[in-house]
């Protein structure tokens, strides 16, 4: 593990260059960038008080703008309808077209994701912290809060610090049973939650080249629980094939180069890693699973969603195991796919059918049990697994309960025996 | 803004995420003096009911991780804190911070130097945090220039305010 010092510039300073029309930039320096894709989810309403606080009149660029309700939708509550009432009474006034609203509706992230919102190139912001998510495009995309959000509204730009970059190079075959959760969940162990805080994190190596997007995307959700402002995988033939029939705007593929400066690199070698999970009450407390398996770890609620793993093919590999199988007794298992459109593809597919008919319950796509607000809550003294991305005191609700970040598979295997397992017992 | 700020500090560990400071439950309130009402509630609960206008807040790494809500700032500005500091912080909750305008500083080991209660003072020019009961001390680097002209104007929204008249004014300048 060490840094380097070429000459030559990362992923993130050229795309920092390019939003701030400059031809070089370092780490330290503060660019003006302008946006290319500001995205709003219910947290947006307390962008529109700013917005008319600061004087500004009109959106200074309403096609770069999607707005995707997710946390409470439906609404489950007055104050959830009412944040969204803002939103809509806010996207006709100002005249913005690209509204996700009930029906038509996903997780913000995947909502971007799947429609071809963030290209490579972009300097993309949202008003959640998982925006890093959308870096897998090779992009620059970052989490911020509604008040800038309003001056990214008025001005179409931000400041941002160029960040240091830490490259991480991953090696070797994943063995059965293990996922891109599972190293991303490794390289948290690692990293901590501080060891990338304000830094950008970059992928690389012959494991990511082989990568699926939706892999991609699983393993940059989770930067944010580093604290790093993005986490990247540069634009390939992948991120191309993913992204022709759908991209929004025009491309601009950037990659670090070979002489590029990193504060730390970290090599990784997947080939004899087991499946991983993050234990209560840090995603950075992670330890191997068959090690806490041996401690019988019993579940009162299991949750396969959230922006991190709830795409069709977490959800196909969770029903593959599930068929033939029924939820434990006493286990409550909630399954929410990542979008409206993921929906579909699950009830096309027979995925809903699976999961309901083994005692399931399927849900509309929203962020759901993810984050205590909605549904699935817990209660004090329960223990949940999921595929989600946090396990901070309170985060799905009590602020005793025990929450365990897993795999989709290894969440699947969890409800069926009713305690934590290694999903290669029943692969 | 002021360049010393003097109040009573109420100290907070590590990794105090937002779901500590405000819980998933309460994101669907944006009236601040709602939300005030139930900030610290997992971290620090009787903060909400005893903390006065002026109280500083002094935490260890990676202060308010997690989400990027700005209700967690936004609570503590309606309570009137009148700085933060920390060990680190989270980058997200950082910028909504100074955006409303709380003075919020980054000052490695000044956790260690306070207990629940102590008197703190600030000096924003001088770059340094000393504890008025013991008399120990931590300093830090001088906000970068940017930060200090967002804290001066009283936040983002005045900043960007000015920055639109300006425009108006002068039509055609960008």
């Amino acid at each position: 593990m060490s840094g380097t010092n070429g000459h030559g510039m990362t992923m993130a300073e050229k795309i920092l260059a390019r939003a701030g029309g400059l031809d070089h930039v370092v780490p330290g320096q503060i660019v003006e960038g302008n946006v290319d894709l500001a995205m709003m989810h219910e947290q947006g309403a307390q962008t529109v008080l700013p917005f008319h606080q600061m004087g500004a009149e009109k959106v200074w660029d309403p096609d770069r703008v999607v707005i995707a309700i997710d946390h409470w939708v439906p609404a489950s509550t007055e104050g959830a309808a009412v944040l969204h009432r803002i939103l809509r009474k806010f996207a006709a006034e100002t005249h913005l077209p690209h509204f996700y609203d009930v029906g038509n509706h996903g997780i913000c992230h995947q909502i971007l994701a799947e429609n071809g919102w963030v290209v490579p190139g972009d300097l993309a912001v949202g008003t959640d912290s998982h925006t890093n998510m959308l870096g897998a495009m090779g992009a620059v995309a970052a989490g911020i809060g509604p008040t800038e959000m309003a001056a990214v509204l008025a001005l179409g730009r931000l400041w941002l610090k160029v960040p240091p970059t830490i490259q991480i190079r991953v090696r070797g075959r994943f063995g059965r049973g293990v996922t891109a959760k599972d190293l991303i969940l490794r390289i948290l162990g690692e990293v901590k939650t501080t060891g990338a805080t304000y830094k950008a994190v970059e992928f690389t190596g012959p494991t990511i080249d082989a990568l699926s997007m939706p892999e991609r995307f699983t393993i940059c959700n989770m930067t944010t629980e580093m604290g790093a402002k993005t986490g990247m995988v540069a634009p390939d033939e992948t991120t191309f094939d993913y992204l022709r029939p759908i991209a929004k705007h025009a491309m601009h593929p950037l990659r670090s180069d070979p002489d590029a400066a990193y504060e730390r690199v970290i090599d990784i070698d997947v080939s004899d890693m087991p499946p991983m999970v993050a234990c209560p009450y840090s995603p950075d407390n992670v330890r191997p699973l068959p090690e806490v398996v041996r401690e019988h770890v019993k579940v009162d609620q299991v949750f396969l969603g959230s922006c991190t793993n709830a795409r069709i093919e977490d959800l196909r590999e969770g029903a593959a195991m599930m068929k033939g199988h029924t939820v434990a007794p006493g286990v409550r298992f909630i399954v929410s796919p990542a979008s409206t459109k993921i929906y579909q593809q699950c009830l096309t597919e027979g995925i809903i059918e699976t999961f309901t008919k083994a005692g399931a319950v399927f849900t509309n796509s929203s962020c759901s049990a993810c984050f205590g607000g909605n549904m699935g809550i817990l209660a004090p003294e329960e223990v949940c697994a999921s595929s989600s991305n946090r396990n901070f005191p309170g985060r799905m609700g009590a602020k005793e309960a025990r929450i365990y970040l897993l795999s989709p598979a290894a969440t699947v295997a969890a409800a069926i025996r009713g305690e934590l397992t290694d999903p290669r017992d029943l692969m | 803004m002021k360049d010393v700020i003097e109040g009573r500090v109420w100290v907070l560990g590590a990794d105090v995420d937002t779901d500590q400071i405000i819980s998933g439950k309460y994101l669907t309130i944006i009236d601040p003096n709602e939300l005030k009402k139930h900030v610290f509630e997992i971290a620090l609960p009787e903060f909400a009911r005893e903390a006065r206008a002026g109280d500083i807040i002094v935490a260890d790494e990676n202060f308010a991780c997690g989400s990027s809500r700005e209700h967690a700032p936004q609570a503590m500005r309606a309570i009137g804190v009148g700085a933060v500091v920390a060990d680190s912080f989270a980058r997200i909750f950082y910028r909504n911070a100074i955006n409303l305008g709380i003075p919020t500083i980054e000052a490695r080991g000044v956790r260690q130097i306070f207990a629940q209660g102590d008197p703190a003072r600030i000096e924003m020019g001088a770059g340094r945090v000393t504890n008025l009961r013991t008399g120990a001390f931590v300093t830090f680097p001088p906000l970068p220039h940017h930060l200090l002209d967002l804290l001066e104007a009283g936040g983002l929204v005045e900043k960007v305010r000015s920055e639109l008249e300006r425009r108006k004014a002068a039509p055609g300048a960008a």
